[in-house]
């Protein structure tokens, strides 16, 4: 069981007030988890990732555990306490504005 | 009694603006899709219920948004699980994937366009400036879009594929402007459907008798002294709208960057109309419902102050099709007023009188029920408008 905590304008579009709660099978990856999140709810299809590099947009940020994993290769393993469902994965949009 | 939808887009969200057709009172619905910029929105001519949008965002990309009850309810078309994967488990496309066609089956390879610097870059999709319902098929739709390009959808916005044709009018040649390099115009013409029109800055206007297969570039007699080392080069021009009516659709005007300019036919050239406008620099051009040579547009003073002269928010309309301007004032604010009107933010009704409408970057749009002879601001603090579109409703 995997938390899921999307930001305030993806939320609007997927449709969901809270964080989510997604079963992943296989290794728990950033891909893994986007590859889940897309299938279930396929508005948010190149709102986080490219449709074709599969590349992270540019201002969205991964978080867990204190840590920005942004950078990672996104077929790196989550953090363990976000694999047992201790820690949500942060998605974010970058921080922005004057 | 008919009615009107005004649809709004703005920096910060859509708006739905609806009247009777006496267009004295108005309901305001919004805004939609909170905190995205609504690039544009349209109504199809087919099935008034059957809206088009362009939402965007510089964190999360390009969304669409499709409207089936007239603005009530929205939803990115085909978004359901099994509308995106394949039988063999594999994506299909999605109403927000703008892939250039690059593919061997067109044979079109992935081609390349000027950059401020000079170099060659190769197409990158950025956003939808536009979006051209079908005159005849709601499902049927054109994205005009950034870096410019065309697609096409016969599904509602399900999928898109580009008219790749478009960027073999000398696209190697084309560059951004200042704003990016959009495409924000699509016309089709009324009594040939296979003839359409498309603006981009900055590259010009090109026309397609074929149905989008192939173009070409329609910018003789198009004159950018100052834009251009060559200005009446063939491409290049900054084209910042085109507007025609419907029941002469080989006539057309346009506001370029600089001049105001017609067409008698079809494109092959142009004539500039400018004459006594205090500034030929503008971003919207429409034309009267029920009166093909009556045109308007919003002078600004210059490019390098997009704010009206003199502190004076004025239409122009000209009713002999150009160069004879007349100023219309009543209700616009004639002093300290340093607003922009921007391209796709300004449009007519069908109602007799017709009815004009805009929106400026301050928040407000001014609707005149009286073919611009008076003005009133239906709404005054709006986020910054991008786009104006009118519906006329039986």
């Amino acid at each position: 069981m995997i938390r899921v905590v999307l930001p305030q304008h993806l939320r609007i579009l997927a449709r969901v007030d809270s964080e989510l709660v997604l079963d992943i099978t296989g290794p728990v990856t950033v891909d893994s988890v986007l590859d889940t999140l897309e299938s279930q709810y396929p508005m948010l299809r190149g709102t986080i990732r490219d449709h074709v590099t599969r590349r992270r947009r540019p201002f969205i940020r991964f978080f867990a555990c204190e840590q920005d994993l942004s950078r990672e290769a996104s077929d790196t393993p989550l953090p363990e306490a976000v694999v047992t469902g201790a820690e949500p994965l942060l998605i974010v949009g970058a921080m922005a504005g004057g | 009694m008919n009615s009107v939808r005004v649809l709004v887009g703005t920096r910060k969200g859509a708006f739905i603006l609806t009247s009777d057709g006496k267009r004295k009172q108005w309901t305001v619905d919004g805004p939609h899709f909170g905190g995205w910029e609504l690039y544009h929105l349209k109504g199809s001519p087919a099935d008034p219920n059957r809206l088009y949008a362009s939402q965007t965002s510089s964190w999360f990309g390009q969304v669409i948004q499709r409207s089936d009850d007239g603005g009530k309810t929205w939803n990115p078309p085909g978004t359901k699980p099994e509308d995106l994967m394949g039988s063999d488990g594999m994506p299909k496309g999605a109403s927000n994937m703008f892939l250039y066609d690059a593919s061997a089956e067109t044979g079109r390879p992935l081609t390349t366009h000027q950059h401020y610097d000079g170099s060659q870059r190769p197409w990158e999709f950025k956003r939808v400036w536009h979006l051209e319902p079908s005159l005849t098929d709601p499902d049927t739709v054109y994205a005009g879009v950034e870096d410019a390009a065309i697609f096409k959808s016969t599904d509602g916005g399900t999928t898109w594929k580009e008219l790749a044709g478009l960027r073999s009018a000398k696209g190697q040649l084309w560059q951004p402007g200042a704003g990016g390099m959009c495409l924000h115009t699509i016309l089709i013409n009324t009594g040939q459907p296979d003839r359409m029109f498309v603006a981009i800055s900055a590259a010009g206007s090109f026309r397609s008798d074929d149905a989008g297969q192939t173009w070409r570039p329609t910018n003789k007699g198009l004159m950018s002294k100052y834009e251009l080392p060559d200005p009446d080069a063939d491409v290049g021009h900054c084209v910042h709208s085109i507007a025609m009516h419907p029941s002469h659709p080989n006539v057309l005007f346009m506001q370029k960057h600089w001049d105001v300019l017609r067409s008698d036919n079809g494109g092959e050239s142009w004539q500039e109309i400018s004459g006594n406008l205090p500034s030929d620099f503008g971003f919207p051009i429409a034309v009267h419902a029920h009166e093909p040579n009556t045109v308007y547009v919003v002078p600004i003073k210059s490019d390098s102050e997009h704010y009206p002269p003199d502190g004076k928010l004025r239409v122009y309309r000209s009713k002999v099709g150009g160069n004879e301007w007349e100023a219309l004032t009543k209700g616009l604010p004639q002093q300290d007023c340093y607003v922009n009107i921007l391209r796709d933010a300004m449009a007519v009704d069908q109602l007799d009188p017709c009815g004009i409408y805009f929106g400026t970057t301050g928040g407000q749009v001014y609707g005149s029920p009286d073919g611009g002879d008076s003005w009133t601001p239906i709404v005054r603090d709006l986020p910054a408008v991008l786009s104006v579109e009118v519906q006329t409703l039986p």
